[in-house]
């Protein structure tokens, strides 16, 4: 058998959503964004909404996203996706709005955006990576960062009276009247995938629904800024980013 | 009184600078205004808030957390080829700046309304004009101009508002009118500009295709976006940028002239200032001095050409300005030596009397 054999249509179980295109990804081997790209795309193809729907990209590794997914982008200064995305939003009431941010977009520097896009109820939904540290900078200490976990800029690990405590922002979200969906999620077995793709897929729903704001936090991994494998990774985020940001709907109306 | 009544009365208002923005705004088909709070430009949202416009043109007005939000919001909102607008003085504009310069590397229109008021810091809340080099001179990051329309009335409050969407669509690129607490405060008559409506989604791709409105299958995506790893590219993006400069300074110079084709000595001031000079020149001509003024109402671009031409026949110039003295360093650039360039000026919300130009005028050219 040939590989012209092999590489036959007959024999084709699985295709890439054609939303993502073929550009090849930065992300490092392990990192969590592909996985929530690819799910974002298919949830596009599969509810045909590729000419309805306008993301956000933030500051943080995930600033190429708009060279991933086929669909119409705006890039966002650091931390203003959520003030971006609420004028796109109030301006094409018909459209899909999505952010798509880290945890030090999120969390940090746009602390006050989230929280008033969330708060006025925005019928925008809002992807939220927390890996709990800043990849794209280098592995720097971030507003997630769990105490005693080392950075760049925590070396001997997150000290509280030093830097504070960890932000558990989505917490925070879940009070707040204008969110209507808030879930934690991740992207590290077939199973936690496939859940976590029903949770954006609820999410890109209730925009239409005028329901308020939908948060999708999903905890992830960072192997270049933990410095561990892809596989040991999975494991310490198991082990320590579930008991401080445990899995689950944190609000479903 | 019902929307539609408010929106159709008479065209011919007495109201405040302020107030005819809003107006004007909602007149030349404005999609969205964002703003915060702040004294003394907070009647354009607030007047925009009792009109209604969501119920007549459906503009989209939004009282954002802060200065940040809000242009972020116009930048959100100028990426879907829409006509967005904030406003604020100018403890609020120094946070804008972020957003001002990420809109230009974007390339995205918008319209931001300064009106000024007394600094450094929380200041004053009395008019200014101390945020001429923040303006003109690029107050945020990177290479960049802002287009900078500086009213004298209430009337050109409104006629500004018009223009300054058509100059931010025409060059694909942010615009500020430079107002003053006293601009935004003051009542005038104004003749409002006519209804035009906005922009349906069809104009929209027709005028902006450019704009994020949803990846149709005939076109790639549309992104907006300000980043260029590479160098050269983000060198392309400055060239592209400068040659619009170029034409900018060749095409859109706006100046007003008073007195000056016989004047010994030139006045220059932009803005309210301008007013008070008109009178300085009466005052000057009363005793025998032979005074012009020249009012840059485009203060990017400068009109540097003019000024420049006078300088051949006058014995000096006086930049008058309720600053430091910032326009006078183009004034001198203009002049290129050729003259003597004086200044006077009042700071922190003080506001010059003609008579005290005047005799700034006489002590400093005159001698």
């Amino acid at each position: 058998m040939n590989i012209a054999d092999i590489i036959n249509p007959a024999n084709l179980v699985m295709e890439k959503t054609k939303v993502m295109n073929d550009t090849p990804m930065h992300y490092c081997p392990g990192c969590s964004h592909g996985v929530v790209h690819k799910l974002i795309g298919e949830i596009i193809e599969e509810m045909d909404i590729q000419d309805k729907t306008i993301g956000i990209a933030p500051v943080g590794c995930a600033v190429f996203a708009y060279q991933y997914l086929d669909i119409d982008w705006q890039q966002a200064a650091h931390g203003r996706a959520p003030a971006l995305a609420t004028a796109v939003k109030r301006l094409l009431p018909d459209r899909y709005v999505f952010t798509y941010q880290g945890d030090g977009d999120l969390a940090a520097i746009g602390t006050a955006e989230t929280i008033h896009a969330a708060n006025r109820g925005e019928n925008i939904t809002i992807i939220f990576i927390n890996n709990g540290i800043y990849g794209m900078t280098g592995g720097q200490m971030a507003p997630t960062t769990l105490q005693g976990m080392k950075s760049s800029t925590s070396p001997t690990g997150r000290d509280i009276p030093r830097n504070g405590f960890p932000l558990n922002i989505t917490n925070l979200l879940a009070q707040l009247e204008g969110t209507c969906y808030v879930t934690r999620q991740s992207v590290h077995t077939v199973a936690s995938v496939r859940k976590c793709k029903k949770a954006i897929q609820k999410g890109f729903e209730n925009s239409m629904l005028n329901k308020g704001t939908s948060v999708i936090e999903i905890v992830s991994t960072c192997s270049s800024g933990w410095k561990m494998t892809p596989a040991d990774s999975n494991d310490w985020m198991v082990e320590n980013m579930f008991p401080a940001y445990p899995m689950g709907d944190l609000k479903n109306i | 009184m019902s929307t539609e009544k408010k929106h159709n009365t008479e065209e011919v208002r007495l109201m405040k600078g302020n107030e005819a923005i809003a107006h004007a705004a909602i007149r030349c088909g404005c999609d969205g205004y964002f703003g915060y709070p702040i004294t003394p430009q907070s009647e354009i949202m607030e007047t925009l808030m009792d009109l209604e416009p969501w119920n007549t043109t459906g503009m989209v007005v939004l009282q954002a957390e802060s200065e940040t939000a809000s242009i972020n919001m116009v930048y959100g909102a100028a990426g879907c080829g829409k006509k967005a607008m904030t406003s604020s003085s100018s403890p609020g504009v120094s946070l804008m700046q972020e957003g001002i310069s990420y809109m230009v590397g974007a390339e995205l229109p918008c319209v931001i309304v300064n009106v000024m008021r007394g600094g450094p810091g929380l200041g004053t809340i009395q008019p200014s004009q101390a945020d001429y080099f923040q303006t003109v001179k690029g107050g945020g990051h990177g290479d960049y101009k802002l287009i900078t329309l500086a009213p004298a009335s209430v009337q050109e409050m409104a006629d500004f508002m018009v223009k300054s969407f058509d100059l931010a669509f025409k060059y694909r690129t942010p615009v500020m009118i430079l107002a003053d607490g006293i601009i935004g405060q003051m009542m005038e008559k104004v003749v409002l500009p006519p209804f035009t409506p906005r922009w349906t989604e069809e104009e929209i791709r027709e005028q902006t295709p450019w704009a994020t409105l949803g990846k149709t299958p005939d076109r790639k995506p549309n992104v907006i976006n300000s980043l260029r790893l590479e160098a050269a590219d983000m060198e392309k993006l400055n060239l592209v940028l400068q040659s619009r400069y170029r034409e900018i300074e060749q095409k859109e110079v706006l100046f007003e002239e008073f007195e000056c084709a016989d004047a010994d000595y030139i006045i220059v001031a932009f803005g309210i200032t301008a007013r008070i000079c008109q009178k300085t020149v009466e005052l000057a001509r009363q005793k025998g001095i032979k005074a012009g003024l020249i009012r840059p109402i485009t203060l990017y671009p400068f009109p540097t050409a003019q000024i420049k031409e006078y300088a051949d026949k006058v014995k000096g110039m006086i930049s008058v300005e309720m600053s430091a003295g910032q326009m006078i360093e183009d004034v001198r650039l203009a002049v290129n030596g050729k003259v003597p360039v004086e200044f006077y000026g009042r700071m922190g919300g003080i506001v010059p009397s003609p008579e005290e130009v005047l005799e700034a005028l006489e002590n400093k050219l005159i001698g």
